[in-house]
């Protein structure tokens, strides 16, 4: 078996040792090359001790998702090596620290195990336990560099950039590279089988997690007040918002920020603070997970009912409770598009890589103040937290915010009187004010009953005229959020519906079924509430297999409610494993589906 | 309950202010609290204070949580945005609200139960950040909209109407403001309303949070014959010790106080709050001194009235994060947005 340009490559190493640099650098080695390739981290909850994986596809192809095997093991985890060893493919490699000799009980006779004696070279070449560590690391990634051919020149200038301000970590960190590089080439025939060679396909393209490019995004929406309350997987958001911030909002002559950024006790208080700040006119976001979602729900349903901007960014991980929280999931949908008591139902944004949060987080805040209600981005762990390839992130300078139905002082001045919930352009949104402008513009904010003018009541007419008229807003929110990304051909009379992180997956999968003469169309909603060429699309189907991340089927349970479409033509393909999502599971299932006698 | 429209009546001869308004012009609408409540008195202060301070309304943000207490807002200055939040969250919303806009003066009106029970976690959060706000706590002790169940300001020994006495220990605000650093504090009686404007007023125009504590009986649930939060019990035990005068920025103090019996403090706007009345060897600038001397105003069975603390140094949350001075919602665009340049160049880091 030979493969250039398609391997899959694991390494298993220890919480806390500093392989993610390692990893780092070995994934954008590779990136370097012009070789589109995927990196998934599979983390513990925990700071320093327990096993954590990295795996690297290099994918000539340009595919998103994770493969279904293990071309080559670096086993550097004593720990887990049994297990790691059983991931291998036949015919694989596995290699391992071979300063201590592993038992006979541990070998696979259909794989080939080398022995690189990591351990040693680090404690003869470099001083200090730290030191040994790391380099451990890092000399790994010089037996890969042997083994799969990547050029050792491009690791040197990254190391070199990467080391830009601490210039004597530099020769280390290379002479690491060497041990492991020479005593490959000098130990084992080299280049293997599957290895990698130059190409030209990540030209204008970046490296970056969901997470940072979500926090971008909401620094060039104009986002000024954060409120967080640190949580798994959505920390690196607020990381990433502060960082960006503290290099283009920094007033010249004072020294100011242009951003007020709160940690806050809880995401109780992180919300409230959200919707203080949106009430007097700013763009204000949180960044959260799933049980950041639950202790929100309370305010989301004021917002929704007082009818205030908020922009909640969920990056989802596995529950139910705390779950498995470094392991991703799909599985607040129901809770968030209907997060709160009473009749309740808010905007989602369904980002399926980094470059769709950083474009969609601006979305989020021009449709929060255009709808005057939360709007929840929802990303996940996989994407926020793994480093994705994208194109490079544009921006438009013509850009400007949508503040929505904002009346000015003197637009005030020339109203007879100001209703704040009466709704006069027959579109369901009706006109604010912000506090400190005028008198003339002064209203109460209310969660409990009131009427089109803002009155306090508890009379059911007039409580049933506002809530009623939230419905037609909910309409005309279907006109402005995304539209799905569709493939369509006449042909097929069965599809995918899908959503988020599992288009890679999708769309891999597609490519194989269709090889397998199963040819299925696709459709990836982008938001809730579905636009009706959702519904459409569906119409046109006999059979649709709706693909997702959770255990209960959300997103087909949001397609029967909102879309109206009848349960038995929507197939659940469910994993929620707290794994990302593979090609190989879509179409297994789908053809599990066909030998049953579905139409494809 | 309806929505009672208060009828206009003309008087032309009431005093206005520095912007030409009247005290009617900073009321509210009808309240429909108990006749008698404690809270409506409250009220009134509000609105004298904020009257006599020529506080534009549309300057001003009324916030509050849920509760007789956070019913308020709505009765005075009716031309102000208000904000009647969730149960027990009105601090965060004024934290948000003032970390977009800090050039709004911020009212908030809390009670024992939304303040020292459900919204126990976000009171001593917003201590922390110095968040610049005037804090009232309406403390009656009981939940009334409940019908009378007890609050966590209930004293021990305290009798319900119906049922036994109260045998946990109350959440004192006071002393817990003072243990969590806040940096204006005074206790007051909604029954002394010269007292409790000028403490108002300090409030107000002090640069951080200012608390004030205000024992507001319930006529309705809490006003009975054993109860320590009643009008008669507040009036036998409480102790208009420590007096506090407001004197505006342009204003000489002019009252004539006896030597060491009046101690100045000017406010970060240049108004001055002038204490009187103070044992001399009492401190109003020292945490431990107001701390101990609280104490054994408890041990002694005495309600301490008064402004028993502040501190002008220590900055707000906004100071303390360093932001601009411009208030953050005013920024325009060209000011928040880095641009298509600047995408470019951070791209570069990402290759």
């Amino acid at each position: 078996m030979s493969n250039v340009n398609d391997v899959v490559v694991k390494i298993g190493t220890v919480n806390g040792t500093g392989s993610a640099s390692a990893n780092g650098l070995l994934m954008k080695s590779i990136f370097r090359m012009g070789i589109p390739v995927v990196g998934k981290n599979f983390f513990p909850s925990n700071i320093q001790g327990l096993p954590t994986w990295y795996e690297v596809r290099v994918t000539g192809d340009g595919y998103h998702c994770r493969a279904d095997r293990i071309d080559v093991m670096v086993a550097m985890n004593a720990q887990t090596y049994t297990e790691d060893m059983a991931e291998v493919r036949s015919g694989g490699w596995l290699i391992y620290d071979s300063t201590w000799p592993r038992s006979r009980l541990l070998n696979r006779e259909d794989i080939n195990v080398l022995g690189v004696p990591l351990s040693a070279m680090c404690n003869e070449n470099f001083d200090g336990a730290r030191s040994r560590i790391l380099m451990k690391n890092i000399a790994y990634v010089g037996v890969l560099a042997a083994l799969l051919d990547i050029d050792l020149e491009v690791i040197k200038t990254l190391l070199e950039e990467t080391f830009a301000n601490k210039k004597k970590l530099v020769p280390m960190n290379l002479e690491a590279i060497r041990l492991g590089y020479d005593y490959v080439k000098e130990h084992f025939e080299c280049p293997l089988p599957v290895r990698v060679e130059k190409m030209d396909k990540t030209r204008d393209h970046i490296i970056i997690d969901g997470n940072t490019a979500a926090g971008l995004g909401c620094v060039y929406a104009g986002a000024t007040v954060g409120a967080w309350y640190p949580i798994t997987p959505s920390t690196s958001v607020m990381d990433a918002y502060k960082a960006f911030a503290k290099q283009f909002r920094i007033d010249d002559e004072t020294g100011g920020k242009k951003f007020c950024i709160v940690q806050a006790e809880d995401e109780l208080a992180a919300i409230g603070m959200v919707l203080g700040a949106t009430w007097n006119g700013a763009r204000a976001f949180t960044p959260t997970s799933g049980p950041g979602i639950s202790l929100m729900s309370e305010f989301i349903g004021f917002a929704y009912y007082s009818e205030l901007p908020a922009v909640i960014i969920n990056i989802q991980r596995t529950g139910p409770s705390t779950g498995m929280p470094t392991r991703t999931q799909q599985c607040d949908l129901l809770t968030c598009a209907y997060a709160s008591h009473g009749d309740t139902k808010h905007v989602l944004l369904f980002p399926a890589n980094p470059e769709e949060c950083f474009y969609m987080s601006v979305a989020a805040f021009d449709l929060a103040d255009r709808l005057q209600t939360p709007v929840m981005l929802l990303s996940d762990l996989d994407i926020g937290m793994n480093d994705w390839i994208c194109p490079d992130l544009q921006w438009d300078d013509s850009y400007q915010p949508d503040k929505g139905k904002v009346l000015s002082a003197e637009q005030l001045e020339s109203m007879d009187k100001f209703y704040r919930y009466l709704d006069v352009d027959g579109d369901g949104i009706t006109y604010r004010t912000l506090p400190g402008e005028s008198a003339k513009g002064s209203y109460f904010t209310r969660g409990s009953g009131h009427t089109k003018y803002g009155a306090y009541t508890e009379n059911s007419a007039d409580y049933q005229e506002v809530i009623d008229r939230l419905l037609v807003k909910w309409e005309t929110a279907r006109t402005l959020v995304p539209e799905p990304e569709v493939e369509y051909s006449k042909f097929n009379k069965s599809a995918i519906l899908s959503i988020g992180s599992c288009d890679g997956a999708v769309r891999e999968a597609l490519v194989q079924l269709k090889d397998k003469n199963v040819g299925l169309n696709y459709c990836r909603v982008k938001a809730f509430p579905f636009p009706k060429s959702v519904r459409e699309f569906i119409d046109k189907h006999d059979l649709i297999y709706v693909v997702e991340q959770n255990r209960d089927a959300q997103l087909r349970s949001l397609l029967i409610l909102d879309a109206e479409i009848s349960q038995e033509k929507l197939i659940p393909l469910l994993h929620y494993d707290g794994m990302p999502i593979g090609a190989d599971f879509v179409v297994k299932r789908v053809l599990e589906e066909v030998a049953k006698g579905r139409a494809a | 309950m309806t929505y009672i429209t208060k009828p206009k009546v003309s008087h032309p001869n009431l005093p206005r202010n520095d912007l030409g308004l009247t005290a009617r012009d900073y009321e509210g609408a009808v309240s429909t609290l108990c006749a008698g409540c404690g809270h409506d008195s409250i009220t009134a202060a509000i609105v004298q204070a904020v009257f006599e301070l020529g506080i534009e309304p549309h300057k001003l943000g009324k916030m509050s949580g849920i509760g007789c207490s956070s019913k308020t807002p709505a009765y005075f200055v009716s031309q102000s945005h208000g904000f009647n939040s969730v149960h027990g969250r009105m601090a965060s919303v004024t934290t948000g609200a003032n970390a977009a806009n800090r050039d709004l003066t911020y009212i908030g009106v809390s009670g024992d139960g939304d303040s020292l029970s459900i919204g126990m976690g976000q009171f001593a959060h917003i201590i922390r950040r110095n968040l610049d706000m005037c804090y009232i706590i309406e403390n009656n002790g009981v939940y009334g909209l409940t019908k009378g169940q007890y609050s966590a300001s209930a004293d021990v020994g305290s009798t319900a109407k119906k049922g036994p006495a109260n045998r946990q220990m109350p959440i004192d605000p006071v002393s817990t403001a003072i243990g969590l650093g806040a940096t204006y504090i005074a206790r007051s009686f909604s029954g002394d309303k010269s007292q409790l404007v000028p403490l108002i007023k300090g409030a107000i125009m002090h640069k951080g949070f200012s608390l004030l504590d205000i024992i507001s009986p319930c006529v309705t649930f809490n006003d009975h014959e054993g109860s320590t939060k009643s009008y008669a019990h507040t009036r036998a035990h409480f102790h208009h010790v420590i007096d506090a005068d407001f004197v505006p920025p342009a204003e000489e103090i002019v009252a004539a106080y006896k030597e060491g019996e009046a101690m100045p403090v000017e406010l970060h706007d240049g108004s001055k709050i002038v204490f009187r009345k103070v044992d001399k060897d009492y401190d109003p600038t020292s945490r431990a001194a107001a701390f101990s001397f609280l104490r054994d105003s408890v041990n002694a069975g005495e309600i301490i009235t008064g402004l028993l603390y502040i501190d002008e140094e220590t900055g707000d949350m906004h100071d303390l994060s360093g932001s601009v001075e411009t208030p953050l919602s005013k920024l325009p665009y060209e000011d928040l947005s880095p641009g298509k340049a600047a995408l470019a160049e951070v791209m570069s880091r990402y290759r």
